[in-house]
């Protein structure tokens, strides 16, 4: 091999300033890359910091403390801090810091169709309701569960006011969607606004709640502020969040997990341990807080106040 | 000569103290309860999305290597691999443990009935042999020539294992997409390269 023409002996690096150099390169790659790492494992890593900012609520003895469970109550962070809302992210950990921003006064949430008396709420009247406290457990189509203490009212409180008429079946509920204060709605994979439904004497069931609040406090935004259905004996994602409008029809309404994939998402939903998901099992769940595997409960453990509403009903075809 | 070893043996830590950082991490909150609402559902999504990156991170080698001309990287593929491999074991035993809760018998049934169990268990199983292959001694054993075509067992494995992550997912692609587009990039490269 020859030599490489005129480079004088002067522009060598001297040994010493190479391996110099070389060993500053190394020092700030393994910096460099460990940092890296690591912030990428902590980006990730599902800890968001949540508290408990709501305003009080005042709550009227509550009547039904006999259906409450006997379990643990869930932990705040944990309620608060892991939820499916898909309109600001699909990571459960991930929906607490970008709701934050999310809008929740003013307020109003239509309640008309099929009724004697269609009204306008406002965030004050939703809130001047009479409030009271009803502890349920909430499983999760995904194998998860907790124990919430929700404040809020009977929905059919508000059914009696807009009084349903003669021929009317169903009820539908519609979220609040805005695709600027969602962006992240696009990645979602489903349709929005979000859309669930009930038969009429589902929602005039006295477990049927619409919350206001949790543990004392006005819901936090990631839960559903300012006001959310909670049907305790249906699979988590049949409580609709953040209500802009509730419809009272005389048809079986479009619900947004039915639309999206029927085949795994009836619209009934009830929670059944003996009807698997096609994807996992459905007869046991994870106690959010506990590492062992509990049994799931027909009706989610409220069939003696609601099996008979589904009387002679095939519960494996209208799941 | 004496450099280029030393250089492989610094590639060699460095890959294999940042491939260890994740489960480091993963022990201490663990450890000291910060891995969330639902610890069993975040170590098994983290540990399957892990072996999936150091997967792509082993097919990456070839088209790097074309690319650019980083001939030292085909000396760290193995360490790559086998990270993979080893963030799939605890990926498979976060899911019996954890997910199953040690009920052993459950989990027949589940492989069956479940496509995107029956698909990971696959790739997990078809990473065994590469695993156990990736010595000297056993590419030796071999020769060079059955080695490869075995090894080729790794494009099944990673196609199983993106299929496996959308399969589990309810309605957000994203991330299961981004791995798909990588792998099809990957593989697109290197069936060019041996036409």
């Amino acid at each position: 091999m020859p030599n490489p023409p005129n480079l004088p002996p002067s522009e060598v690096t001297p040994e010493d300033v190479f391996l110099n150099r070389r060993k500053f390169m190394k020092t700030a790659i393994w910096v460099g890359s460990t940092i890296t790492t690591s912030s990428i494992y902590q980006t990730l890593k599902p800890a968001p910091k949540v508290e408990n900012t709501g305003k009080d609520i005042v709550v009227s003895a509550s009547p039904s403390k006999s259906i409450a469970p006997t379990d643990e109550l869930s932990r705040f962070q944990d309620i608060a801090g892991y939820n499916n809302f898909y309109e600001f992210s699909t990571q459960k950990s991930a929906v607490a810091a970008r709701a934050q921003s999310f809008v929740t006064k003013p307020w109003t949430v239509q309640v008309g169709g099929l009724v004697q008396n269609p009204i306008a709420l406002s965030l004050d009247d939703i809130m001047g309701m009479e409030a009271i406290e009803r502890i349920y457990r909430f499983r999760c189509v995904e194998g998860w569960s907790m124990v919430i203490p929700w404040v809020g009212f009977p929905l059919s409180k508000l059914l009696e006011q807009v009084k349903p008429k003669d021929g009317a079946t169903h009820v539908a509920f519609e979220s609040f969607f805005d695709r600027q204060q969602m962006p992240y709605a696009l990645f979602s994979g489903i349709p929005f606004p979000y859309l669930e439904g009930l038969r009429l004497d589902e929602a005039m069931h006295p477990l049927t709640l619409l919350a206001t609040g949790l543990y004392g406090k006005t819901l936090p935004k990631q839960n559903g502020a300012p006001v959310r259905l909670v049907v305790p004996w249906k699979y988590g994602f049949k409580s609709i969040k953040s209500i802009v409008k509730i419809t009272v029809t005389d048809h079986e309404p479009v619900t947004t997990w039915n639309r999206a994939n029927p085949r795994e998402y009836g619209f009934y939903s009830n929670v059944n341990p003996t009807v698997d998901h096609p994807r996992w099992s459905q007869a046991q769940e994870r106690r959010i807080g506990e590492t062992r595997l509990r049994p799931t409960l027909m009706f989610n453990g409220y069939g003696e106040e609601v099996a008979h509403l589904y009387d002679g009903m095939d519960l494996r075809r209208y799941f | 000569m004496n450099s280029l070893r030393a250089d492989s043996q610094f590639h060699r830590h460095l890959i294999l103290v940042n491939g260890l950082i994740p489960i480091l991490w993963i022990g201490m909150d663990g450890w000291q309860g910060q891995l969330g609402a639902n610890p069993v559902e975040f170590v098994t999504r983290a540990t399957g999305i892990l072996s999936l990156l150091f997967l792509l991170l082993t097919l990456a080698v070839t088209p790097l290597r074309h690319l650019f001309h980083w001939i030292w990287l085909i000396k760290q593929r193995r360490l790559l691999g086998l990270f993979s491999f080893c963030y799939a074991i605890l990926h498979l035993l976060a899911y019996v443990g954890g997910d199953r809760g040690w009920q052993l018998l459950s989990i027949p049934a589940d492989i069956i009935r479940r496509p995107f169990i029956t698909v990971g268990m696959i790739s997990l199983l078809f990473m065994v042999p590469l695993a156990i292959t990736s010595t000297h001694a056993m590419i030796k054993r071999l020769g060079v020539k059955q080695w490869k075509i075995l090894h080729r067992l790794v494009y099944i494995i990673a196609i199983g294992g993106v299929i496996h992550y959308a399969l589990i997912v309810k309605s957000d692609f994203t991330y299961p997409f981004l791995f798909a587009i990588v792998l099809t990039f990957f593989l697109g490269y290197r069936l060019r390269l041996t036409s």
